[in-house]
């Protein structure tokens, strides 16, 4: 039973936009140079993405989200306690580890790529073309009225937004993805 | 009459017929046909009445500057006024209706206004509708409303059915302005390798070329066009838009335009209107030139239409606009026209050449092929009615004394031509005067630039003020390379331009006496004639901006597109200045109307505004809530049950509260956790109290004030351990908060080590409230919420009913309280648990009102209610949460300021009113006397004021002059009907002051 | 509608995923200020046609804070740089030098 209002939400237009369902989520804030998250980081089989990209291994994966913060993705139930192991890995360092799986909701969008990209462009004012935003790029943005990351990967979009706009940003994604709104832009 | 020719016309398809009504007559045109081409098709010259004078107006241009042939549009939900009929694409079953008459277009009574013209001057209505005052809001008001204006609003109750979108386009190079010019500019970049995006307003490429001939690279211009066309959609980096108009540009490459997807083909899928908000990194502007008319006596009368446009209409849509058309000019290429029309096999009785010496080569051409032209001569006045019926000829050096009359049914003139300049002026893009040419063409040195400094805008072609198609094309393949740094390429072969010079003519005669100069109108849309310019300049309107405004040449949808020179030049002559000196007035976007639901975008019903929902929402919802937005939150105002008033459910909620059991979803408070070395140090300067001797396990109130000293946020902290902080803040807080913690600590306290992180959305928030609170939890079980195990303003760590839960034991209702914070996930669960678990007690869910209710009858404050941006915490008696010890914390030196380190302020009191009433919220207390402005002078206001069920009476709280001081002195307080209700001042705690129900 | 490259996350942000901070550069002053010393911090600013110092928040990005030197009249941005500062750093300045000379003696004017 979940709480998160799109899980299983389904929309299917030009292209297919998914409510992902409940999603492992860790923030971390730490100084990313520091040589005791690089360990933590190994100590988990992960590795520490460049600016505005993100690392994977397998259902893991580590977003860059500002010069002093991660996201760590994660089953949903593996949240604890790789949030946990984490803290103790990091606990001779200045740092802020803390589970915000159920603060954020998690979408998919899927189709032909360029569809997927002018769907996005529709509600976001950052460069959706694919030189400026290649697969692994991860960008916080604005969609619509709402904050928000974005990253492709996998051939899927993939969109990151706080819960409670969860319903909003569902409908935004179904209304610019809908029936007949192609652009032929991209 | 104006009719369909029996050939010809290159954008019509006469294979397909299209139905469509004016002014419900049935008529047909051609699929091709612009409504505009289709109604002079059909003899519709007339097509609506004047803005002041409701003289009657027929279709005077072919494209976005027509002034007269605004429509309304389509009928009930898709009605849409102030159409352009010029721009407007026939399809099948279009309905149109004409604007400004009453009652019908043909007969109509507001055109008497004409016969009283000389009594409706420039700033009739500011000069008239004056004194007295009181005429204004029924006598005044109601009649200018009546008889200005032009289309109709849609109805009230009208839904637009269609939908709208925003696309972000990302482009090295936007090229607005589909004609040879913006061809070529997309031409070069595009074979440079650059992303480009080419846009032109209307649904056919190539602009005037087509109609006005030429050859380009030894093609005639159409073919050029199409081979260009073919040629640039090859090319995988050069994107096409047609039908789509650069309305606007804005800074560092900002554009917008408006794409009409789906306005020719109604109810197709998709959207009606895409709004292009693009980022170039150039752009360039290739939005050609609009003719201007001529300034003579009659310049109004339906028939008379610019020269270019009874071309364009022969040309692409085989429609002559006369049996027999004179030519009007002051330049070579309204020749052209002329030829047009004896090519169409039409009757032209005489050209009127205001040059004394007439054209060059294509005079030449129009004489040898045995057509009349009058050298020297302009037209006194044109007269008719609804219809030009002849032109009275005299000599254009005199004042208007008729040599000769010519018979005709159309007149097609042309004052020369203006370069479409607007988007250039949007960013700042600065105008030369051209003495030559008579026009304001784009001065290259004083244009904008982009945020890299370098200039980013170029305007190409005949909007920068090149006429001849050899000349655009070089300047086009210029302007693409140069924005670029690049080599300027080889300009294409192409015609020159072979013209005499033109000669300004600004007035026609130009010795033209008043009676005639009052009937030579320069701004057709607002009656704005020659002699309103002259009134206002010699009623000292110097400034160009002024006589616009006064006069309103120009303003409305024309936006100077036909009115500007001819009236510039006018103001300019009445002031003896140079053009240039007066200069011109400021183009704003967008170019032409667009769209206000395109505007909106996909921002309409449901994604009007993101409503934010907790995890609970669905619950609320289920139980019948009333909602209460805060910020973007809603929050369940009561529950009202089948049958019940929501006064009476908060009155219920209330006492349940009070007498056993209430559950509240508090999600939506702030939380932000607070870590590090120095989070001790931090918490003690973003609150006023002394956070940082708080144990690990305790909870306390804080307050947090801006740097100005003002409360602003407050709320219960939590020391998770040594190192951790958790801050709860107001709803509307939690985002605003945590930036402001951001941002001291990244501006700056930076070398503090502290990170914060908002975890507001993590945790489902449930207040579980009132006698019976202990017991529920006791019941669900899991953790030991003893007096013992957890007292008041502490929290812990456990689980309830086997969902993990933090709780923390505090109270905003003066009740035993508890609030559970369970991961969201798990919210809705745990709120389940507390309802079926709570039935034994009757439990109740509350909502904010209860919720206030509440805390008012305790006394608490409220952010929003009690504070207002100015008020301090000293002023609400909350001294107590201020720490003495602190040498600083953010708002500490501004509370020092003299006066607000005084008690002489309005401060926080309870109030009984007399009666048991309530006091309206934000009620004034009058004091004696008045103020300078003659009103009654106050000495405080309620901040918050509620009916409480459990005291039986009305409750307040206000702000009083010397308040604390004054306990048992009665105020009156003033009501909107003008009553004064008295209130005694008492303390702010209402219910239980020893606090014994929360501490048990 | 401005475009700000920020400092931090590279990206070159719209105007509308930023958030505006005003003057940049100010000094608080805190408790043991003079009455004058205070409501200059709190309220002066300057308001220059021409070079400006300015506080911007990259808000829907990276969260961070940074300052952008900037002309108020043709909107040319000079550089935007780190806000852990209380001067332009001197790159800032050397472009400043050389884009417009003259800039410091108008700023301290």
């Amino acid at each position: 039973m979940s709480n998160i209002a799109r899980d299983g939400a389904r929309a299917e237009g030009e292209v297919l936009v998914e409510g992902q369902g409940p999603q492992g989520m860790i923030s971390l804030r730490c100084d990313l140079g520091a040589a005791a998250l690089k360990t933590a980081l190994a100590g988990e089989g992960l590795a520490l993405p460049a600016p505005l990209s993100l690392t994977r291994e397998g259902a893991r994966a580590v977003l860059w989200m500002s010069p002093d913060e991660l996201m760590l993705l994660c089953p949903y139930d593996e949240a604890p306690a790789l949030c946990a192991r984490l803290s103790e890995a990091l606990s001779g360092t200045h740092a802020l580890v803390a589970v915000v799986s159920d603060a954020r909701a998690a979408f998919r969008l899927t189709g032909e790529e360029a569809l997927l990209r002018e769907t996005l462009a529709k509600l976001t004012p950052a460069d959706m073309r694919p030189e400026a935003m290649p697969e692994g790029c991860v960008r916080r943005t604005r969609l619509a009225q709402v904050a928000a990351a974005i990253w492709f990967e996998a051939g899927a979009a993939h969109v990151l937004a706080f819960r409670s706009g969860a319903d909003y940003v569902f409908g935004a994604l179904a209304y610019a993805g809908r029936s007949g709104a192609r652009v032929g832009h991209l | 009459m104006s009719t369909r020719l029996a050939q010809g016309g290159r954008l019509i398809d006469r294979a397909k017929t299209l139905r469509f009504t004016f002014n419900g007559r049935q008529m047909k045109g051609y699929a091709g046909d612009t409504l505009a081409a289709a109604l002079l098709a059909g003899d519709q010259m007339l097509v609506g009445r004047s803005f002041k004078y409701h003289r009657p107006r027929g279709i005077l241009a072919s494209g976005a500057e027509e002034p007269n042939a605004l429509v309304g549009l389509g009928t009930g939900d898709r009605f849409e006024p102030n159409q352009r009929a010029t721009v407007t694409e026939l399809f099948e079953g279009l309905s149109a209706g004409s604007q400004n008459h009453w009652p019908s277009l043909e007969y109509d009574i507001g055109a008497i206004n004409t016969k009283l013209a000389r009594f409706l001057p420039a700033g009739f209505y500011y000069k008239t509708f004056m004194q007295p005052r009181a005429f204004w809001k029924h006598v005044y008001e109601p009649f200018i409303r009546r008889s200005a204006g032009l289309g109709k609003a849609p109805a009230a109750e009208a839904r637009d059915p269609d939908d709208y979108e925003h696309y972000y386009a990302h482009v090295d190079l936007l090229v607005i302005g589909g004609g040879v010019a913006g061809l070529q500019a997309a031409r070069i970049a595009g074979q440079a390798g650059r992303s480009v995006l080419l846009i032109e307003q209307g649904p056919v490429w190539g602009g005037r070329a087509p109609v006005d001939g030429g050859e380009i690279e030894g093609l005639p211009a159409e073919e050029w066009v199409d081979r260009t066309l073919e040629e640039l959609t090859a090319m995988p980096n050069v994107r096409l838009r047609a039908r789509t108009l650069g309305a606007g540009l804005y800074d560092h490459g900002y554009a917008i335009a408006q794409e009409r997807v789906s306005d020719h083909a109604p109810g197709a899928q998709g959207p009606r209107h895409r709004l292009w908000r693009i980022r170039a990194e150039r752009i360039v502007t290739a939005t050609g030139a609009i003719e201007r008319p001529l300034s003579f006596a009659g310049n109004d009368l339906p028939g008379v239409m610019l020269a270019s446009a009874v071309r364009d209409y022969l040309v692409n849509y085989a429609v002559s606009p006369g049996d027999r058309t004179v030519v009007v000019t002051n330049n070579d290429d309204a020749y052209r026209t002329a030829l047009a029309l004896l090519d169409a096999g039409l009757s032209l009785p005489a050209i009127i050449d205001a040059r004394p010496a007439g054209g060059g080569a294509l005079m030449a051409e129009a004489e040898a092929r045995g057509i009349r032209v009058l050298k020297g001569k302009g037209i006194a006045k044109a007269t008719g009615g609804a219809r030009i019926t002849a032109v009275e000829v005299c000599a254009q050096a005199g004042e208007g004394a008729c040599e000769e009359t010519i018979t005709c049914d159309a007149l097609a003139m042309s004052g020369g031509w203006s370069p479409v300049v607007h988007l250039w002026s949007h960013v700042g893009g600065k105008l030369n005067w051209d003495e030559s040419e008579n026009f304001f063409r784009p001065d290259p040195q004083r244009g904008p630039v982009n945020h890299d400094g370098n200039a980013h805008v170029a305007v190409a072609g005949a909007a920068n003020g090149h006429l001849g198609l050899s000349e655009i094309l070089e300047d086009a393949g210029s302007a693409a390379a140069r924005l670029f740094g690049s080599a300027v390429p080889e300009a294409p072969e192409a015609s020159p331009r072979d013209e005499a010079p033109m000669a300004p003519v600004w007035l026609m005669p130009q010795g033209a006496k008043q009676a005639l100069r009052a009937k030579a109108w320069l701004d057709f849309q607002n009656d704005v004639k020659v002699t309103d310019v002259q009134l206002a300049a010699q009623e000292g309107f110097t400034s160009v901006e002024h006589t616009k405004r006064y006069t309103t040449l120009g303003m409305a949808t024309d936006q100077g597109k036909l009115s500007n020179i001819n009236g510039l030049a006018v103001l300019s002559q009445a002031l003896g200045e140079g053009i240039p000196q007066v200069g011109t007035t400021t183009f704003r976007p967008p170019y032409t109307p667009i769209s206000l639901a395109s505007i909106a975008g996909e921002a309409k019903g449901a994604l009007f505004q993101p409503v934010r929902k907790t995890a609970l929402h669905g619950w609320h919802e289920a139980h019948g809530a009333t909602w209460e937005p805060v910020g973007h939150w809603r929050r369940p105002y009561a529950y009202p049950r089948p049958g019940e008033s929501v006064e009476d459910a908060v009155n219920r909620e209330v006492t349940a509260v009070r007498e056993g059991l209430g559950l509240l979803d508090a999600s939506t408070l702030g939380k932000i956790l607070v870590k590090g070395p120095d989070a001790g140090r931090f918490m003690d300067m973003l609150y006023t109290n002394m956070m940082s001797s708080l144990k690990p396990g305790a909870c306390r109130y804080g307050l947090m004030c801006s740097e100005n000293g003002f409360l602003s946020d407050d709320g219960v902290v939590a020391r998770l351990d040594e190192e951790t902080f958790l801050c709860h803040t107001t709803t509307g807080g939690a985002e605003r908060i945590h930036a402001h913690m951001e941002e001291w600590l990244q501006t700056e306290w930076w070398d503090w080590q502290v990170w914060v992180l908002n975890l507001t959305e993590q945790y489902t928030q449930i207040g579980v409230v009132g006698p019976k609170s202990r017991a529920v939890l006791e019941k669900l079980g899991g953790t030991d919420v003893s007096a013992e195990a957890l007292p008041f303003m502490r929290w812990c760590d456990g689980e309830i009913g086997g969902l993990p839960v933090r709780i923390f034991r505090i109270s905003f209702s003066g009740e035993l309280s508890f609030e559970l914070a369970t991961p969201a996930h798990h919210g809705r669960e745990l709120w389940d648990k507390l309802v079926a678990a709570g039935e034994e007690f009757g439990v109740t869910p509350y909502g904010t009102e209860a919720m206030h209710v509440l805390r008012a009858e305790k006394g608490f404050i409220m952010i929003g209610e009690e504070t207002d941006g100015t008020v301090i915490p000293q002023d609400l008696g909350l001294n107590w949460a201020i720490s003495k010890k602190k040498t600083d914390y953010i708002g500490k030196r501004a509370q020092a300021r003299s006066f607000m380190d005084n008690p002489d302020r309005w401060q926080l009191v309870g109030l009984e009113t007399l009666d048991g009433g309530v006091l309206p919220d934000g009620a004034y207390a009058v004091a004696p006397g008045k103020n300078d402005n003659g009103q009654v002078n106050t000495q405080g206001r309620v901040t918050s004021s509620y009916h409480s069920p459990t005291l039986g009476r009305g409750i307040a709280m206000a702000l009083v002059h010397n308040g604390p001081e004054r306990m048992g002195e009665v105020l009156e307080f003033a009501m909107t009907d003008g009553r004064r209700v008295p209130a005694k001042i008492t303390g702010t705690v209402f219910f239980d002051p020893e606090g014994e129900k929360q501490n048990v | 509608m401005l475009i700000l490259t920020c400092p931090y996350c590279g990206v070159a942000a719209d105007e509308t995923e930023l958030h505006p901070g005003g003057e940049a550069h100010l000094t608080r002053e805190g408790p043991e200020s003079d009455d004058a010393a205070f409501e200059g911090y709190l309220f002066h600013r300057k308001n220059p046609k021409g070079v400006h110092f300015e506080r911007w928040r990259h808000s829907h990005g990276c969260g961070k804070w940074f300052h952008a030197a900037r002309c108020t009249v043709t909107l040319e941005v000079f550089g935007s740089y780190a806000a852990q500062t209380t001067e332009p750093p001197q790159e800032i300045r050397e472009i400043l030098t050389a884009r417009r000379p003259g800039w410091d003696q108008e700023a301290k004017a």
